[in-house]
Parts: C-alpha cells; sequence; structure tokens
C-alpha cells in the first residue's frame, strides 16, 4: 500500500498515525505540509528513521523546494516529484490518504 | 515481471526501483537515470485513475496538488475516469472565483484541463447545494452529479487518490 | 435514475466488480463535516453491493458514541443514521482498541455494535483493502 500523508508533524498527528499502521514493506509519500515530516533534526526524525527499516519513505520534492526545506531532509528518504508520485501510485495495489 | 493491465502491482525490483527515481533522480542531477515513461508504455502497463478532491480552490493545497497530480498521470500516458469533487472541493467549480491576475485560477485550469483531455469534472450534488453551487454558477467543464459516481470511479478505475485537509 | 438518487445512472457496466472498500473514520464529529459527509458516502456505496468496512480510529471513535444530543448546538444529530447501516447490509463496522482507551472509551459506549480490534490488526485490514476512502 502507498499512503500519503500531507501535513505537519507539528500540526497534525497523521504522521504518527499513519507510521503505526503502515505495514511492512509498503510506502509513505509525504507531501505538501507533509514533507516537513521528512526532516532531519525534528522531534520526530528518529521515529520516521526507524520505520525506515520496514517502509520506504519518500517526499514530494516540489513541496519540499517550496517550502525552502532543500538540503535538509532525513538520508534515505527519496525525493520524488509528481511524474514519481504517479509511478508510485501505479506501483502499489492501493492507495490510502491519511487527512 | 509485470502483470496484467487493470491494476496488478509491479513486482521486479529494478522496475520497481525505476519507477522510484526515474524522473526525478534527472531533475536533481543524480547518478542514477533512466526513462520510467519507456518502461511503462512498452509494457503497456497504463492504468485508469480516479481522483478524489475534498477541499476548495486556495485556503488547502489539495486542490493543487489535484491538478498536478493529474496532469502528470495523462503526461505519462494513464487516463483519468474521474475526478470527483466533495466537501468544499466543490468550491472547484464555482464561475465566480476572481483571484488575483498573477496567481493561478485554479477553476479555469481544472476548465481548461477537463476540455483540453476530455476529462468527466463531477461535483457532487449534496454537498454543492450544501454550499450554494449549482447549475447557474458552476464553471465550464464540471457536471453536477451524485455521490453514485464517486463509487463508480473506485470500482472501475484501477487507483483512487485523495486529496484532501 | 437521476442525480437526487446519488447518480447511480451507472453509465458503465459495474455488475459483478466487488472490490473490498474501506471506509476510514478519523475525525470527531460536528466540528468539522467530514464524519457526516463520509456516512452519506457509505449509505449510497451500499447501492453498489461492494464488500464494505468502516474504520473508526484516532478521534473517529468519538462518531459513534451515545447521547448525543446537538439541539444546543443547533446542528442536526446524524448519530442515529449509524444504526441504519445494518439495514443496508453495512455490518463491518471496526473500531481501533488502542484509540478506544486513549480516550476512555469500551465498546459499551458506541450506539452500534463494533468489532474492536488492536492497531496491528487494523493496519491488516488497511492492507487488505482495495479501495480506501478518507474524509
Amino acid at each position: 500500500m502507498l499512503h500519503t500523508v500531507n501535513k505537519s508533524p507539528f500540526e497534525r498527528n497523521t504522521l504518527d498515525s499513519c507510521l503505526t499502521h503502515a505495514k511492512k514493506g509498503s510506502a509513505i509519500l509525504l507531501i505538501e505540509d507533509g514533507v516537513y515530516g521528512a526532516l532531519k533534526s525534528t522531534p520526530y526524525t528518529d521515529k520516521v528513521k526507524a520505520a525506515m527499516k520496514n517502509v520506504a519513505v519518500y517526499a514530494l520534492y516540489p513541496d519540499i523546494e517550496a517550502r525552502g526545506m532543500q538540503d535538509r531532509t532525513i538520508d534515505g528518504i527519496k525525493l520524488v516529484d509528481y511524474p514519481g508520485f504517479v509511478d508510485l501510485v501505479a506501483e502499489h495495489a492501493t492507495v490510502q490518504a491519511w487527512l | 515481471m509485470v502483470s496484467a493491465a487493470g491494476g496488478g502491482t509491479i513486482r521486479s525490483p529494478r522496475v520497481r526501483e525505476r519507477l522510484s527515481w526515474g524522473r526525478s533522480a534527472k531533475a536533481f542531477g543524480l547518478a542514477r537515470v533512466r526513462d520510467i515513461n519507456d518502461t511503462l508504455t512498452l509494457q503497456g502497463e497504463l492504468m485508469k485513475f480516479g481522483i478524489l478532491v475534498n477541499e476548495g480552490p486556495y485556503t488547502h493545497q489539495a486542490s493543487d496538488t489535484a491538478y498536478l497530480f493529474a496532469k502528470a498521470v495523462l503526461e505519462k500516458g494513464h487516463t483519468i475516469h474521474r475526478v470527483f469533487f466533495y466537501h468544499d472541493g466543490v468550491h472547484n467549480s464555482s464561475n465566480n472565483t476572481e483571484p488575483p491576475q498573477d496567481d493561478r485560477h485554479i477553476v479555469n485550469r481544472w476548465t481548461k484541463l477537463a476540455q483540453e483531455h476530455d476529462i468527466d469534472l463531477v461535483v457532487c450534488v449534496a454537498a454543492a447545494l450544501r454550499r450554494g453551487i449549482k447549475d447557474n454558477n458552476l464553471a465550464e467543464g464540471f457536471r453536477i452529479s451524485g455521490l453514485g459516481q464517486l463509487i463508480e470511479t473506485g470500482i472501475q478505475a484501477d487507483r483512487l487518490v485523495t486529496f484532501g485537509d | 435514475m437521476t442525480e437526487t438518487t446519488g447518480g447511480i445512472d451507472m453509465d458503465e457496466d459495474t455488475s459483478g466488480v466487488v472490490k473490498k472498500f474501506l471506509y476510514v473514520n478519523r475525525k470527531a464529529p460536528y466540528g468539522t463535516i467530514y464524519a457526516l459527509e463520509s456516512l452519506e458516502v457509505v449509505l449510497i456505496a451500499a447501492a453498489f453491493d461492494q464488500d464494505v468496512s468502516l474504520a473508526f480510529l484516532d478521534d473517529g471513535v468519538y462518531q459513534i458514541v451515545k447521547g448525543q444530543h446537538t439541539k444546543p448546538i443547533d446542528v442536526k444529530n446524524f448519530s442515529p443514521t449509524y444504526r441504519a447501516l445494518e439495514g443496508y447490509d453495512i455490518e463491518k463496522l471496526y473500531v481501533e482498541k488502542e484509540s478506544m482507551e486513549e480516550r476512555g472509551l469500551t465498546d459499551k459506549d458506541f450506539l452500534v455494535p463494533v468489532q474492536v480490534v488492536g492497531r496491528a490488526e487494523m493496519a491488516d485490514l488497511m492492507e487488505q483493502q482495495d479501495v480506501v476512502l478518507t474524509f
């Protein structure tokens, strides 16, 4: 399954909820304000890194760039653009949006 | 190994890798450069996408992300079964919007996409009536219909992606 | 069939296709419209003979508690509608145990029969679905 998270972990618990429900082998794509969850050195970084052992984590680069957060993402988080987003959706049988 | 068109999961690790990096790698000047479009087209894994937009224009990014996603879907050669507007998403169909000239015109953008690519833009009648969207203030390219259209898209499309708050 | 009957005009032949639909409810009622409008989708969906489940987690568990009296806030109390789901053959209602307990609730607090499942089981349920609708 592909999970999308579009809110900042500082604002809402959707990233946390998603991380506790994403099964091993699934993927999480952070979009919109959700890209703040991809950043190094936040209170959420360790949790995201731990999840990355079981789940592939991606972030939508246009949203990172829009927010001036370039070069601050956790190593190992894969950056994708909109075509990459489409591919991720195609690759996984189902998509679940955490709103 | 790609399973039959209609929603199969792409299993080959190499293809999976390509799908993840592909154009993004090129754009960011990273070492790996692959052209995913060829892979997908050659193997015929083209899909029907459904898109659900739950928020109105400007206040939330949902409509923007949905639109940019829809464009990317089409650019990759896939088709869009329907874009369904629900909750405040119905406001994306208002023909009364007058955003500042130096910024994107969200409603017109949807209209243009619908007209250029023959996309079905459906606004939920119940949500629309609650929020004052009716046929007489509906922008070009949109039509008002029932929630059944959303369920139908869920059934008919290979993928249904939701954009909301 | 017209738009007022839910747009069930079946432009395409959906007969025979049965997908697993999961409606994920994570938001509290009344503060926003998502709980109500999500329920409206579920009711329309009943006509399509799909394999429907409803999941209540995080604040979504509050949607189905008993004792909702909405007159003082002057909005329609839509909680009785959850009881109507059974009549539409929608009986798979799952409540996440951790979400329920964190909020000091038990299954006795709910106005409909539900299956209480742990987080891990909820994750499994989600993974099994063909279509997941979140509002």
